[in-house]
């Protein structure tokens, strides 16, 4: 006789109630295929965890956002968000999109370099810049948005002694009714700090003022701080024409659309609750077509989006490692996906699929990671089939931040797949391993003594 | 080990509690086990029906079965 398929006994109380206006709980959907990839195939071949990125979904999600804004406004550059995901192989999709490259550091400013995005279309954004850097940066004539008055006066001293007329922005920050302000970041808009560093830079004569940039914020989740935004700079680069005659050649709206991940303690999924990229798109074009600008002198449109065009793009395959009932009665799994790989599991209550059809019956269980550390929870409550060790499973959107915040912590960093046009899968980051990381170190010779042999 | 007797259970899963008026549901395997438990079946003999009747390691199964015991407890379902 052919055996029954195996499930955990369970025993679940009833609790009569009030209906949930919000419907029966859903069943989890099993995912055990990406983009026609299987999921156990993947991780037999590359190992669990594993990040898993797909090519098409990042082309998709840049050119709906592409289309979204260019049937708005007649001149719009994405500049891609290097801290968002700077594995090359990402990178380079979005340069063959057309996105230059927008970096915060001088480790990313060699990266875009190396990723063949010439000089003059990368944005070196941040409050950290040096000398060098600055130097280096002017030379192959890339845009630098200038953070504070110390880099300014830097910047002027730079081109006095080199000679070069760097083309510059700065960074404005502003009320836009959110909260928190980020005011720690740029020059001040409402307490005149922007205008003074922009009568600074033009009355020097040393630097070429070209643009006005502002970041206000991230996961923002509220339209009309956009337009407030693009109100303001639209009010700079106007003032700049009537008093110094000279016309501002873009505006960089900078990036913070939120991806339709749910944010920790919200009451409704991510995907009910954040505005559509349209509804960006609206807020801000409409300010600047409405501001007053002849066609000609209408500014370029440059935007820093990250998170919404990759978030999606990412999962994370990972393996029950057991079952464990806590001591109040509540079940919980721990799996082999730490916070030290998803550190994103700190603000967002991330989607979880199992990867393998399961009975009817499921349980609320605690995700907790491998690290013995009591911080490492992916998820504090999720409603899932019944998981046996071995069982594997899927977190959706996990392609912004992850691969760039992750902590060599406790374990090794995973591989990470490409899937490709074709839905092949490819390594484009090999993990790490005992070797990879010691490379690093080094002992002093008087402790290479073993007194324990 | 003792489940009460007082409790209540169908074939279909449904378990009632008429001392505190609970109800509670349970999968099949789990349904399996409550009737052994009524049928007073010795552990190593459940081991072996549930080991012959579904696609499980008896490893796994005694680890799930202490589990379940654990439930059974925390529901007030087993006698002190």
């Amino acid at each position: 006789m052919e055996k029954l398929r195996y499930e955990r006994p369970i025993i679940r109380k009833l609790n009569a109630g009030l209906v949930n206006k919000f419907g029966t709980q859903a069943r989890s959907e099993v995912v055990s295929h990406l983009e026609g990839a299987s999921v156990k195939a993947l991780i037999r071949e590359y190992g669990s965890p594993l990040f898993v990125l797909s090519e098409q979904q990042i082309r998709r999600s840049y050119q709906n956002m592409s289309r979204i804004f260019k049937t708005r406004y007649p001149k719009v550059q994405f500049a891609w968000s290097y801290k968002t995901n700077y594995l090359n192989a990402v990178c380079r999709i979005f340069h063959q999109e057309g996105s230059w490259a927008e970096v915060v550091s001088g480790f990313e400013y060699e990266k875009a370099l190396g990723n063949g995005v010439p000089g003059k279309m990368i944005i070196f954004n941040g409050p950290d810049k040096t000398e060098d850097q600055l130097v280096m940066a002017a030379r192959n004539d890339s845009l630098i948005h200038i953070d504070h008055f110390d880099e300014l006066y830097t910047l002027l001293r730079l081109s006095e002694e080199f000679q070069l007329k760097p083309r510059v922005a700065i960074r404005v920050n502003m009320d836009t009714g959110i909260y928190p302000k980020w005011d720690r970041f740029g020059f001040n808009f409402e307490n005149g700090q922007a205008w003074n560093a922009i009568n600074k830079i033009t009355d020097s004569d040393r630097l070429n003022l070209v643009g006005l940039h502002c970041h206000i914020g991230t996961f923002m989740l509220d339209t009309n701080a956009y337009a407030i935004a693009a109100s303001r700079l639209c009010e700079l680069a106007w003032r700049i024409r009537d008093k110094h005659g000279k016309t501002i050649q873009y505006l960089d709206l900078g990036g913070g659309f939120p991806s339709t991940n749910t944010l920790k303690g919200s009451y409704l999924p991510g995907s009910d609750t954040v505005p559509t990229i349209d509804q960006f798109a609206d807020a801000i074009t409409s300010v600047i077509l409405g501001f007053g600008f002849s066609k000609e002198e209408l500014p370029l449109l440059i935007l820093e989006t990250g998170r919404a065009m990759i978030d999606d793009a990412g999962y994370l395959l990972g393996t029950v490692l057991a079952n464990k009932r806590l001591s109040d009665g509540r079940s919980s799994t721990i799996l082999d996906i730490g916070v030290n790989s998803l550190f994103t599991a700190f603000w967002y209550d991330h989607k979880v699929s199992p990867a393998q059809e399961g009975g009817q019956y499921t349980e609320e269980t605690v995700l907790y990671g491998p690290l013995c550390m009591n911080i490492d929870v992916i998820r504090e409550s999720v409603s899932l089939p019944l998981l046996n060790k071995g069982d594997h499973l899927v977190v959706h959107k996990v392609g912004a931040y992850n691969m760039t915040q992750w902590m060599q912590f406790i374990t090794l960093r995973p591989n990470v797949v490409l899937l490709d046009h074709e839905s092949h899968p490819k390594l484009i980051r090999k993990a790490e391993t005992i070797e990879s990381i010691e490379s690093q170190e080094q002992i002093p010779e008087h402790l290479l003594i073993n007194s324990l042999s | 080990m003792k489940f009460k007797k007082n409790i209540a259970t169908s074939d279909t899963g449904y378990i009632f509690n008429p001392g505190s008026g609970d109800s509670f549901s349970s999968n099949q395997i789990g349904t399996d086990l409550l009737s052994f438990f009524k049928e007073d079946k010795s552990r190593g003999e459940i081991i072996r029906l549930i080991c012959a009747k579904y696609e499980v390691e008896k490893i796994q199964f005694e680890k799930d079965l202490d589990d379940f015991i654990t439930q059974l407890r925390d529901h007030n379902l087993l006698e002190n």
